[in-house]
């Protein structure tokens, strides 16, 4: 049986008057069913394109996807009419953005925009698209359901609006769903809340989940397996404990490294040197190397691909892994 | 988890009863309502549009007179207690012919604005939404479409028909001025077009129709809405402009513009032929055009 969403070999690049700006370069990963992917990386690294054109959400011109393939249940998505697409969208893929006040059309209560997800797609009746919006609203959570379901966006708090988003992007029962940062815009607290709503809803539903985070707090709790971005590549691979236990990436380690520690209150941070690179000019050779506290000669020159470490599926994209992490 | 639920709710409740009234005011319409209800010049306005319209609906409820019964011996009357705007050469009541005038005015008002409307949400929404070379062949074809003068075309077209009524009037109108609309309504939607959730609805799988009509013209709405207002008192000044100088309605027609048009000759001896439908035109007019002007402060809380 096909897995269940691949990206394989993932290219985009936007054209602009500046020059192309390569925002994902070759970018793999795949997700089965009740599996939860997490993507890492920070602002730039191109985790948030992967996923718009995953979606076919990128605007084109000026965005393009040079390379690459994206299938769902073994159908490819980038070369399906758009009429074919738009079915997959909602239906079998669904998304949830990062800040569901924007995201939520203002002038229409949110109940109206839960049900009419019911009422276009499956052509349910006004009655039928209510009950099913309202219970969809106490699956996510929401208290007073049947009087919220006149409320309009603005009348949420923020923890509220983005498990309306997540209603909206049940609705039609999909089997996978992408969560764009989907807690960045919230208050700590809330987003444990969130963060738990979307495993239970995971569990109930068996969906597979991609989750788009810069926060590295984030993927601990949920991930099975990290795939850690930089500069549109895929740096490292692996699941959650083999990368959080030892990290075999000069980048993924120093994303480690500059976690504050709460049981070291004088220890000063320990930032990644640097800035991550300009995507109009990225540096030959390994994207990270400026950066890079291990760097050698030969990474200027050859591009690192991702290389298998032991025989559990976990994979780097570094020359000198070896000798910084030890076998 | 249990911990956290508690959280959940208290802190749930903590927002809706404290910022209630603050999370409130983000809804420009009810925003814009608010601010237009406290204001005085709002309800002037709306009150001249109402009777305006009431007029034109049911002109019988304003005078018991017949606009077009001739009394010749009473001609040229001034303004009395029997007839308060006075009377024409053929002795017809001034005031019920400004009463029954306000139909025309408003009628074809309302064709053209509406009309013009129609044309700017359907190609506008089509150019800004799409862009390329949808947007191009429209935006250049409105371009120069808008370099002709409107008022000249209206008079050229005019002369070309052999009647002149209602329906030829408005479409000379329309024909020349569905430019400024339709490029408001592209730029609306240009600027909506990129907001979060119209990719959320895309995400979510809805149709190019389905997000233009749900998620993007709604939230578009405001400048066009606002045009319209002023647009109307336009019409209303352009029917009687045309009217006046005679390309526009003909007797046996009653319109404001025709009533004025008559009094021409006599403005020097019965001044009143000319003032009393010259100062309704014009009121009419700074109603529709004031009422635009209010609309837009209220929407725009910059202007505040």
């Amino acid at each position: 049986m096909d897995p269940l969403l691949v990206v394989d070999d993932l290219h985009v690049e936007f054209r602009t008057d500046d020059g192309v700006v390569r925002a994902v370069n070759g970018l793999s990963y795949m997700v089965d069913r009740r599996e939860t992917v997490a993507i890492l990386g920070e602002s730039g690294s191109g985790k948030s394109v992967s996923a718009q054109a995953i979606m076919g959400l990128i605007a084109s011109p000026p965005g393009f996807i040079t390379k690459g393939s994206v299938r769902f249940e073994g159908r490819e998505l980038l070369t399906m009419a758009e009429d074919e697409r738009r079915k997959v969208r909602g239906a079998d893929i669904a998304m949830v953005f990062q800040d569901a006040l924007s995201a939520l059309n203002p002038v229409f209560s949110v109940g109206w925009q839960i049900s009419e997800m019911f009422r276009k797609h499956r052509g349910a009746s006004k009655k039928e698209a209510k009950k099913s919006a309202v219970e969809l609203m106490e699956l996510v959570e929401i208290p007073d359901a049947t009087n919220r379901y006149r409320s309009f966006p603005h009348e949420f708090s923020g923890g509220m609006r983005q498990r309306v988003m997540i209603a909206m992007a049940l609705a039609l029962d999909p089997d996978v769903l992408i969560a764009d940062e989907p807690t960045t815009a919230l208050d700590v607290t809330v987003q444990a809340q969130v963060m738990q709503l979307l495993e239970n809803v995971q569990a109930e539903f068996g969906m597979g989940l991609v989750l788009i985070t810069h926060d590295l707090g984030v993927v601990a709790e949920q991930a099975d397996r990290v795939v850690v971005m930089y500069a549109g590549r895929a740096m490292e691979k692996g699941t959650i404990d083999e990368i959080f236990d030892q990290p075999h990436h000069p980048y993924t380690e120093g994303l480690m490294n500059s976690i504050p520690r709460l049981d070291d209150l004088n220890e000063r941070l320990n930032p990644i040197r640097g800035n991550p690179p300009d995507l109009l000019r990225i540096p030959s050779g390994c994207a990270f190397r400026p950066r890079c506290p291990y760097q050698q000669p030969d990474c200027a020159e050859v591009e690192p691909t991702l290389e298998f470490v032991g025989d559990s599926g976990r994979s780097t994209a570094c020359h000198h892994w070896r000798d910084a992490f030890g076998e | 988890m249990t911990d956290l639920e508690t959280l959940d709710s208290a802190d749930q409740g903590a927002i809706e009863d404290e910022d209630l009234a603050a999370i409130r005011e983000g809804s420009l319409g009810s925003d814009a309502w608010r601010e237009l209800r406290r204001r005085p010049l709002f309800w002037i306005c709306i009150t001249i549009i109402a009777v305006l319209l009431a007029m034109a609906a049911f002109p019988q409820l304003f005078t018991s007179l017949d606009p077009e019964a001739q009394d010749q011996r009473n001609g040229l009357m001034f303004p009395s207690r029997e007839h308060w705007f006075g009377t024409d050469l053929f002795g017809r009541d001034v005031y019920a012919n400004v009463i029954y005038g306000a139909r025309v005015s408003i009628v074809i008002a309302f064709v053209v604005t509406t009309f013009c409307a129609i044309i700017a949400l359907i190609f506008g929404s089509l150019a800004g939404y799409y862009g390329g070379w949808i947007d191009s062949i429209i935006s250049r074809i409105t371009d120069v479409w808008f370099a002709i003068p409107g008022v000249l075309g209206s008079i050229v077209m005019l002369q070309m028909f052999e009647t002149r009524n209602i329906a030829t009037l408005s479409l000379a109108l329309i024909v020349f001025s569905w430019t400024t609309m339709l490029r408001l309504t592209r730029s609306a939607v240009l600027a909506v077009k990129h907001a979060d959730y119209i990719d959320s609805a895309r995400a979510l799988g809805a149709t190019d129709f389905r997000i233009i009509w749900r998620h993007i013209l709604p939230n578009a709405l405001t400048p066009l809405l606002v045009y319209m207002a002023i647009f109307f008192g336009v019409v209303i000044a352009a029917e009687a402009t045309l009217t006046f100088i005679g390309v526009g309605l003909q007797k046996p027609s009653i319109s404001w513009g025709l009533i004025i048009s008559d009094s021409r000759a006599r403005i020097q001896t019965h001044p009143y032929l000319l003032l009393f439908p010259g100062a309704i035109l014009s009121m009419a007019v700074f109603a529709f055009i004031l009422l635009g002007d209010l609309l837009r402060d209220a929407f725009d809380p910059r202007q505040r």
